[in-house]
């Protein structure tokens, strides 16, 4: 039988950039432990609109745990406490009846709060629009299988690329870091073939924009434990050697190796 | 109404760039290359205490073989370099590198927090309302920015102390490390104090060691695993190495009674040096 | 009987698309700067196509009510691309993906545009490869093949089981480097309501900005809608939340022809139901069909758990009924097979709602290692939404709505009955008739936008050199803006009980119960008198607590809703004209002795598109005849 939870919630309220914000509580009752993190919020919101009162707005969307539009930190950890999980995948049977639950919205000065828990991650957009792609112009490309790519630097540039571009890493760092997230889309257009001819004006160019916008790393690891989608420190130490490299490097002499 | 570009506003930068300085020290401009050089001057650091504390371990031997060790830093060189040439080259460069790994940190840790405070709607130092979490953070990594002021006081405490012997006063004898050594440590609160220090120390190497593989980028699975035991090794290295020089003479197994040379008769002590 | 110019070239269909390409007039490259183009969605379809364009030197607008680009719905794909490249050898070409997508969308589809895309399918899967797509590769460093739901060649590119993940990925990093570049200036949470036309023209849209609610209008040469499927109008589905139908639909209002709305496609293996407040359906990939057993047990209401069942008291229903293709039989077979079985009591899980899939076979065949290095992800995922371990307990598994096949009409060019706006990706009709095969919608998601598109929108704005575009404080805007301005304030003025949320739930069960995988007269008659009556509530007694100033997404529901309740009643009339089963679209009046699905050539072998003619009248039916050169009609069996 389906176990139900009664639960008390302490949710962020806040209703623009510059409102300071406030915790609301909210009961949250006859939960089933079946339901999603993102349904029961659904329930009090329900339960608000019945009251007219105004519902709390999250970012969400695909609830499958990809789009990376959900965020939220629950109980001081970004997408909750399961590891390797979004907050549309978390679900009650993950609690206890009677637990008192914070919920607030991802923080950084990068992520500004666009609205009670809804951030605004636009930051992530402007670093990969200043080199995280490869520069290859519609049909401008050779028979795919052309380039050869070893399968363990193909296995391993996906498990970079498999960023949902959640945040939970910045939300994570004690340092409102964007290392995590940087690294694992230079490593995954660095670690092919394809990538090699801009990889190092790449790096330079999404590093530096990165930092115009987030923390300095110290190493903590807080942001692989939040990643729902287990992206490695390895990448961060990749990005390091890449940079200091690409800064010594006459890329004009690429071929001297 | 007229068409608008929507700008969202996390899309406007926090920390504007400066002017691009030339190479190399645009490296430094950037917080990765910042890193960078906190990586490398910890490096050269952790030489320094390890070799630091290695050539203490002379005070085993006795107060003849500590003062020779100290004329053996004085003449590096031999007869190339004038005497203390190379060793003030040396303090020089550790300076300097004391000043960038201080400067780096400090700076980097402005910017961490000029990238969090915004967001701080809660009130004080904490970037949530809620008790955060640490996950992965362990103790030394959170502590790197307490470990490090503690050491950099108990330098400036240490060169005051045994260096300049500021408060050994008539105790405190030139060319007889020895003998100060036992005399500053004889006193429990100064002991006390180097345990701190040394417990401090460690713990700093300990996170530094793993993190500055990290900066570098050094990094192979095949032997990321190892990047840990390497910072646990040497931690455990430095703080019993460190640590037995305080226990010890606070535990009077070492003392100036048996010695050859009186105390303060540093000529003995050279003429001893020169039997060997 | 000819409003609907379908433009399909001249020539044997292999010949068609270069001969196209030949004779379609071109724009100057430098002139293309001249043209402003606006891509409303930014997912597949719409980043490919903003991407393109721009990169040819058009000025682009591109409009996402995401916060990114990168959230596009298209992310959620996982079991991969098709590409007629035959790199295994196995008998593959453009013709034969071609037949196969005709002959699997039950020979609904214009057999021009099917060998288009099967054309193209190949350039896609190379720019994807260059982009940095990290399909799976075999340990040559080559492209890894596998078979997919239908197909009896390995055609199917992947990369583990985010294959769409990756393809937007690629596709949002190119439209970044033109942003980058500034070829494309970039609305984010920005969402359309109306399309605009001056002259019967489209000359531009409508927005609101989701964060400040400001109601602005932007301005183009040509207006391009990649704004998705509608399958949301059943509340619950396998599509993101935010999916929705109100761009194609304000389109639609304003002259674009609808067509063939009953085609909806079921996706055979997806997460059952766990209660009532369940807000979305979980699709597994249909890949796990490749390894995975589908059974129920023999007994009615057998409660006993799948490891007591033994293998006597199981039935493998498709393997039973299908032996040729067994568990692979396509999409439609597959989920109406389920409902049977569920519908005769054999179901299995607490609410009766699911059949097993089993990959005990598997794994004792192959290894338990070999199961999770191809499905470990999905294995995962399961686990964490039902809690049990399908390695050692079989997967329950239902059908949900997936995929639309009917959307925008267009003509061969990817133009709508409105010149100058055009839809591409799933927000059009176009490819796949009555039903898609599996990884064929990434494929005619980058089609459209990479390929097709950038080729095909030339043709009409070469003539138009020099026009400058409408200024966006035209009356035309004006009127459209206070328009849009009338109906949020109507929205926020009803001040009733109910949320939008409640009407969209209600509305999806009676989609789903009269409209959903199985349809009869009967039932399609009782959802257009059921729709009707629950529209007009909700247009008195919908509370919508609030401001319309600040970021409010019941207020950007309410407006999705309120289009779905006429879309529903698009549907609903489309399915009741439509006697005949095809596809997604099952008529049980129409069906073989063996219960399948029974086409009728003779008189529906067309494509049926709706004119808007009002709020408060019918739409109108036009029909464009298919013809059928190059594959014979016939009826499908897949025994």
């Amino acid at each position: 039988m389906t176990q139900e939870l009664n639960l008390t919630l302490q949710v962020w309220r806040q209703e623009g950039a510059s409102d300071p914000g406030h915790f609301e509580t909210y009961a949250a009752n006859g939960i089933s432990e079946d339901m999603s993190f993102l349904e029961m919020l659904d329930i009090i919101n329900e339960d608000l609109i019945e009251n007219d009162q105004i519902p709390i707005e999250f970012d969400h969307d695909c609830r499958e745990g990809i789009c990376g539009t959900c965020s939220l930190m629950i109980n001081g950890q970004a997408h909750g406490q399961e590891k390797a999980t979004t907050t549309c995948q978390l679900h009650m049977r993950k609690f206890n009846d009677g637990d008192t639950i914070v919920v607030e919205p991802f923080r950084a000065r990068a992520f500004p709060v666009v609205k009670d828990l809804v951030v605004d991650r636009s930051s992530f957009d402007r670093i990969i629009e200043s080199g995280g792609y490869i520069s290859v112009n519609t049909g401008a490309a050779s028979d795919a299988n052309l380039t050869p790519v070893p399968k363990e630097a193909a296995d391993t540039s996906f498990d970079a690329a498999a960023c949902i571009g959640c945040g939970a890493c910045v939300a994570a760092c004690p340092n409102s870091a964007a290392q995590l997230f940087t690294s694992a889309k230079l490593a995954h257009l660095n670690l092919i073939p394809q990538g090699q001819s801009q990889r190092f004006e790449r790096t330079e160019t999404m590093v530096d924009t990165m930092e115009t916008f987030f923390g300095s790393c110290t190493n903590h690891g807080e942001c692989h434990e939040a990643c729902p989608k287990e992206i490695s420190l390895d990448f961060i130490a990749f990005m390091n050697r890449d940079y200091v490299k690409a800064k010594m490097k006459n890329r004009k002499l690429a071929g001297q190796s | 109404m007229v068409a608008t570009s929507t700008n969202p506003q996390g899309s406007t930068p926090i920390f504007r760039r400066k002017l691009q300085l030339p190479f190399p020290l645009n490296i430094y401009q950037s917080s990765i290359g910042r890193k960078w050089v906190m990586a490398l001057t910890g490096i050269g650091l952790l030489g320094f205490v390890i070799v630091h504390m290695i050539g203490n371990f002379h005070i085993y031997e006795g107060p003849v073989q500590l003062h020779e060790y100290a004329e053996t830093l004085r003449g590096l060189g031999g007869g190339l370099f004038p005497r203390t040439f190379l060793l003030w080259l040396l303090r020089i460069g550790l300076a300097g590198m004391f000043l960038l790994h201080i400067h780096s940190a400090y700076s980097l840790k402005e910017r961490s927090r000029k990238a969090s405070d915004k967001a701080d709607f809660v009130g004080g130092e904490k970037k949530y309302g809620s008790k955060r979490d640490y996950v992965a953070a362990n103790y030394a990594s959170r502590t790197m920015r307490w470990t490090g002021p503690i050491v950099l006081l108990y330098l400036l405490f240490h060169l005051a102390d045994l260096t300049w012997g500021w408060w050994l006063g008539d105790d405190y004898v030139l060319g007889d490390p020895y003998h100060n050594v036992v005399a500053s440590l004889s006193s429990l609160p100064v002991a006390i104090i180097y345990v701190v220090a040394t417990v401090a120390l460690s713990i700093h190497i300990f996170h530094g060691t793993w993190s500055l593989f990290q900066s570098l980028g050094i990094n192979n699975p095949k032997y990321n695993d190892l990047r840990r035991t390497l910072a646990k090794l040497i931690a455990g290295i430095v703080l019993v190495g460190n640590l037995s020089f305080p226990v010890l003479v606070t535990a009077k197994l070492i003392d100036d009674d048996n010695r050859k040379c009186e105390v303060g008769d540093v000529a003995c002590l050279e003429h001893e040096a020169e039997k060997h | 009987m000819t409003v609907l110019n379908s433009k399909i070239p001249d020539g044997p269909v292999a010949d068609k698309w270069e001969n196209h390409k030949f004779s379609t007039k071109l724009v100057n490259p430098n002139n293309k700067r001249r043209f402003e183009i606006i891509v409303v969605g930014t997912g597949l379809a719409g980043a490919s196509a903003a991407a393109s364009l721009s990169e040819l030197g058009y000025k682009v607008k591109a409009f996402t009510f995401h916060d990114s680009p990168r959230r596009a719905h298209s992310i959620a794909a996982q079991g991969g691309i098709n590409g007629a490249k035959n790199y295994t050898n196995d008998g593959d070409s453009v013709h034969r993906l071609f037949y196969d997508t005709v002959k699997g969308g039950d020979y609904r589809s214009r057999e021009a545009n099917v060998h288009r895309l099967a054309e193209v399918s190949v350039n896609i899967i190379d720019q994807a490869a260059a982009q940095g797509v990290p399909f799976a590769r075999e340990y040559g460093g080559l492209l890894d093949n596998r078979s997919f739901g239908g197909a009896q060649v390995s055609r199917t590119f992947y990369a583990r089981g985010q294959t769409g993940q990756q393809l937007l990925l690629g596709a949002y990093q190119a439209l970044a480097k033109q942003v980058a570049s500034g070829g494309i200036e970039l609305h984010t949470r920005t969402e359309l309501l109306d399309v605009v036309l001056k002259d019967g023209r489209a000359c531009g849209i409508v927005t609101r900005d989701l964060v400040s609610g400001e109601v602005a209008s932007h301005s183009g040469h040509a207006v391009v809608l990649a704004t998705g499927g509608y399958g949301n109008v059943y509340y619950l589905s396998t599509n993101a939340m935010a999916c929705n139908v109100t761009a194609a639909w304000r389109a639609h209002r304003k002259g674009a022809f609808f067509a063939n709305p009953c085609y909806t496609q079921i996706h055979p293996t997806c997460i059952p139901a766990s209660d009532e407040f369940q807000s979305k359906l979980t699709l597994m990939s249909e890949s796990l069909r490749n390894d995975g057993r589908i059974w129920v047990p023999d007994a009615f209401d057998d409660t006993r758990s799948p490891s007591q069942i033994p293998d006597s008291e199981r039935d493998y229903y498709l393997e039973r009924k299908y032996p040729a293709f067994g568990n692979l039989v396509p999409r439609d077979v597959a989920s109406r097979n389920a409902k049977t079985v569920v519908d005769q009591g054999k179901g299995v899980g607490t609410l009766k709602n699911g059949v097993y899939l089993d990959f005990e076979a598997a794994i004792e065949r192959d290894g338990e290692a070999a199961v999770r290095s191809k499905y470990g992800n999905l294995f995962d995922m399961y686990q964490n939404i039902t809690g049990e371990n399908p390695y050692q307990t079989p997967m329950r598994i239902y059908p949900a709505i997936h995929y639309t096949m009917g959307g925008v009409w267009v003509d061969y060019n990817l133009m709508t009955t409105i010149p100058g706006c055009y839809s591409i990706g799933e927000a059009n009709f176009s490819d796949h008739g009555a039903n898609r095969l599996g990884a064929s919608a990434l494929m005619q998601g980058l089609a459209d936008g990479y390929f097709v598109l950038p080729y095909t929108i030339g043709d009409d704005l070469a003539g138009r050199l020099g026009e400058a575009t409408v200024p966006t404080d035209d009356p035309v805007f004006a009127e459209a803006e206070a328009g849009a301005h009338d109906q949020i304030n109507r929205f926020m003025s009803i001040g009733g009980t109910r949320s939008v949320d409640w009407f969209h739930r209600e509305l999806g069960k009676i989609v789903w119960d009269y409209i959903g995988m199985e349809r009869t007269r009967e039932g399609l008659e009782k959802a257009l008198s059921e729709i009707p009556a629950l529209e007009e509530e909700f247009w008195k007694d919908l509370r919508l607590p609030g401001s319309a100033a600040t970021l409010n997404s019941g207020l950007e529901k309410a407006g999705r809703v309120a289009d779905f309740f006429e879309l529903a009643k698009l549907m609903a009339r489309d399915g009741l004209d439509r006697e005949e089963s095809c596809g997604g679209h099952f008529r049980a009046e129409h069906q073989t002795d063996e219960g399948e699905a029974q086409r009728d050539d003779e008189n529906f072998a067309h494509v049926a598109a709706w004119e808007w003619n009002g709020a408060d009248s019918v739409q109108t039916r036009h029909q464009e005849e298919l013809t059928f050169e190059n594959v014979a009609l016939t009826q499908r069996s897949y025994k």
